[in-house]
């Protein structure tokens, strides 16, 4: 019946990293390796909503064989934006200036309020596609206009790249930009952690090299796999990292060599490393996390919001979180240590509508993505 | 007085995104004072593509809708033709192929240009002529600069059904087919809104479909039992609400969706499901398995049916669920909960 050219992609390159009969072939590698643990799950962790969104998208979970667990880490860069940060921006919302951010960045609840809500009530929030159509609207109008940037070193990079490239003095960043290294430390070193490997983000990786999980895996001894986004880079990575497991061999492997080098690429690194430092800072759900942060360098201070608009920042209002809030089982979500059902208010108090955890709120967020998908859904087999 | 949760004692953007917050939105205010159907009137609180009334022997449908769209024009249609098509489909939805007219109101912002104005009723004409039917009357406002952005439209249609299709009458068994390509219209408006640079294949699919939907009544007659148009909120909205009315589960096979290449690629791009993106030229028929080839076959040799496809099944299992089979696992199919938001990464 799919007799139009609609289907089958013009240049092969989707089929090849979407081929169901590879799959089964890689699914079935992975039964095979995990099936003496079947009673005690090979337990690992990917650090990226996109790996979330792939195993959820593609159906791989309900795929999974039993003795395989892969849990989602703090992969989720609008998940781990923290309730305060979200207020700043909130506040300077309210305080009239126009503040531009990434789609998914309106609906995460802060203290008390979203962007959304602030927009609902009149405050000039916008959305865009990327931090340059921020500088775009910027030069377009003589108003103060603040972006709000979030996101990991991936999406930290194209805010360097604009602030080198000498945005108008009406331009600030509000930077909630967040660096991944640091928080696998600390889930590593989490007291009664179950992971045994990490998927490590593909994408984030073209950029700082699998070189940079090395140090990681020397101290933890545990192995680390960079892999990529289609459903056989998943596969592929899981099937990599559940052999070094079982071997015993913690080294870092890329699997993901078509995008990813050992060095990375080094122009975007200088770039990124030259306009922001590493500072600890909170995640949402987490904890503190030393290094986990990128604040903009001195050299930048006259883009920083933070300081720009310093009077108002200064001394937000704080209002305790909600009875609901303080229920939340999120941060022990993003650490592996429990799953969306084991949450009282998952799906319940707790909706994509009515969010009270940040993971409920973006596409990347395990709880949305559990409650969208059905986590380990019991949908029968593909045919 | 009870508390409501924040965030729900204003209306927001996703009270009018077609998924559930709307429908709780029109269930808990709208239609809750209004809920008196009875043997010659189903109404508001059927939540169907309009409302039928008995007029003598016959079913006279009834429909309104209005439009707001950002830009005005944008690939593959505007805003006159999306008015038209958006009245002439849900008539057609519900079994009125023929619409007998509709009415058009027009508010305007001071200072819309006339030219501009002028563009939009020649496309209304034109797709009036493409759906056999009359603007037959009207009502024109003009409201200050800064009150309004740009133009809204509203139209309303009636039209005789032969035979009423609702959305509710699917049952196990039942093939779900779809007329055409998923997401058109979605993606062309957003792409063409935030200036994303994709390329012209992105076209909206905007266009009258009682014609096409006459000739899948006159193959399939009896066994068409069910009928939607995915418009906002997409096939998943649409397929959930035709799930949870018919008491059965939906099972669909990603191989057998069709999407355009470039379609696929900008939903990629900008992270978002085809499924749950908005088409403005597409209907869902649910069709009793027997006749399923024969309506397919009738669809497939109409113009606007030409990529017709049948994508799913109709399961006695999970009642109200969306199943997608990707060929690797299966998972669930959700509805859109408020504007779609592209992600960061």
């Amino acid at each position: 019946m799919s007799a139009s050219g609609l289907a089958p992609p013009a240049d092969g390159e989707a089929l090849r990293f979407r081929d169901p009969v590879r799959a089964r072939a890689l699914l079935r590698v992975l039964e095979r390796a995990t099936r003496p643990r079947e009673a005690d799950p090979v337990c690992l962790m990917h650090v990226c909503g996109s790996h979330e969104q792939a195993i959820a998208r593609f159906g791989l979970r309900a795929a999974l064989p039993k003795g395989l667990r892969v849990i989602a880490g703090p992969g989720c860069p609008v998940c781990v934006t923290d309730a305060p940060e979200v207020d700043e921006a909130v506040t300077l919302a309210e305080r009239g200036l126009r503040v531009l951010t990434y789609g998914d960045m309106l609906r995460v609840p802060g203290s008390a309020r979203s962007l959304a809500d602030a927009r609902a009530e009149g405050a000039r929030v916008e959305v865009v596609y990327s931090v340059a159509q921020a500088v775009d609207a910027a030069r377009a109008c003589d108003e103060e206009l603040v972006f709000f940037a979030t996101g990991f070193e991936t999406t930290a990079v194209a805010t360097a790249a604009v602030l080198l490239g000498d945005p108008p003095p009406n331009f600030s960043v509000l930077s909630a930009h967040k660096y991944i290294p640091p928080v696998m430390e600390i889930v590593a070193e989490m007291p009664g952690t179950r992971i045994e490997g990490f998927l490590a983000a593909g994408h984030a990786a073209t950029i700082t090299g699998s070189a940079v999980f090395e140090p990681f895996v020397a101290r933890h001894g545990v192995p680390v796999v960079v892999a990529g986004f289609e459903p056989l880079d998943v596969l592929a990575g899981l099937a990599r990292l559940v052999e070094l497991v079982r071997r015993g061999e913690p080294r870092v492997e890329n699997a993901f060599p078509r995008c990813v080098t050992r060095e990375g690429n080094r122009r975007a690194q200088e770039r990124l490393w030259s306009v922001f430092e590493p500072a600890g800072g909170c995640w949402r759900g987490i904890t503190r996390v030393p290094n986990g942060n990128l604040r903009l360098r001195p050299a930048f201070v006259r883009f920083d919001a933070r300081r720009r608009f310093e009077a108002w920042l200064r001394d937000p209002a704080r209002p305790a979180p909600s009875p609901l809030a303080q229920q939340c089982v999120c941060g022990d979500v993003m650490a592996g240590l429990a799953s969306p059902s084991d949450c009282a208010l998952f799906g319940r108090s707790c909706t994509p509508a009515t969010p009270v955890g940040a993971c409920m709120v973006s596409s990347e967020g395990t709880c949305r993505i559990w409650h969208q998908y059905g986590g380990h859904p019991d949908l029968g087999v593909s045919a | 007085m009870s508390a409501r949760p924040p965030g729900e004692a204003r209306i927001g953007l996703r009270h009018g995104a077609g998924g559930p917050a709307m429908r709780g939105l029109v269930e808990s205010l709208f239609a809750a004072g209004q809920r008196e159907d009875a043997p010659d009137r189903i109404g508001l609180g059927a939540l169907d593509d309009g409302a039928l009334l008995r007029v003598g022997a016959r079913w006279l449908v009834f429909t309104t809708d209005s439009h707001v769209v950002k830009p005005v024009f944008f690939p593959g249609g505007d805003i006159g033709r999306l008015a038209v098509s958006g009245t002439v489909n849900d008539l057609a939805m519900m079994g009125a192929t023929e619409p007998l007219g509709l009415s058009c109101s027009v508010i305007l912002e001071e200072g819309f240009e006339r030219e501009a104005l002028e563009r939009i009723q020649a496309s209304i004409d034109a797709t009036c002529r493409e759906a056999g039917t009359f603007v037959v009357t009207g009502d024109t406002k003009v409201m200050g600069r800064g009150e309004l952005d740009g133009v809204v439209l509203n139209t309303a249609g009636i039209g005789f059904a032969e035979r009423p299709v609702r959305d509710d009458g699917l049952r196990p068994g039942d093939r779900i087919l779809v007329t055409g390509t998923l997401g058109d219209h979605g993606l062309a408006v957003m792409a063409r809104r935030h200036d994303l640079g994709l390329g012209e294949e992105l076209r909206s699919d905007v266009a009258p479909l009682n014609g096409l939907v006459r000739a899948a009544l006159a193959a399939g007659g009896e066994a068409v039992v069910a009928m939607k148009d995915p418009t906002r909120g997409g096939v998943a909205s649409a397929l959930h609400e035709m799930a949870a009315k018919g008491g059965v589960g939906v099972l669909l096979q990603e191989a057998e969706l069709p999407v355009r290449p470039a379609v696929r690629a900008a939903a990629e791009l900008l992270g978002l499901d085809p499924l749950q993106v908005a088409n403005e030229g597409k209907a869902l028929l649910g069709v009793r398995p027997e006749a399923a080839k024969r309506v397919l076959e009738a669809l497939q040799a109409h113009p606007l049916g030409r990529d017709a496809r049948c994508i799913g099944v109709c399961t006695p299992e999970r009642p109200g669920a969306v199943i997608l089979d990707t060929g690797f696992g299966r998972r669930l199919v959700a509805e859109a909960e408020g504007e779609l938001l592209p992600r960061i990464c």
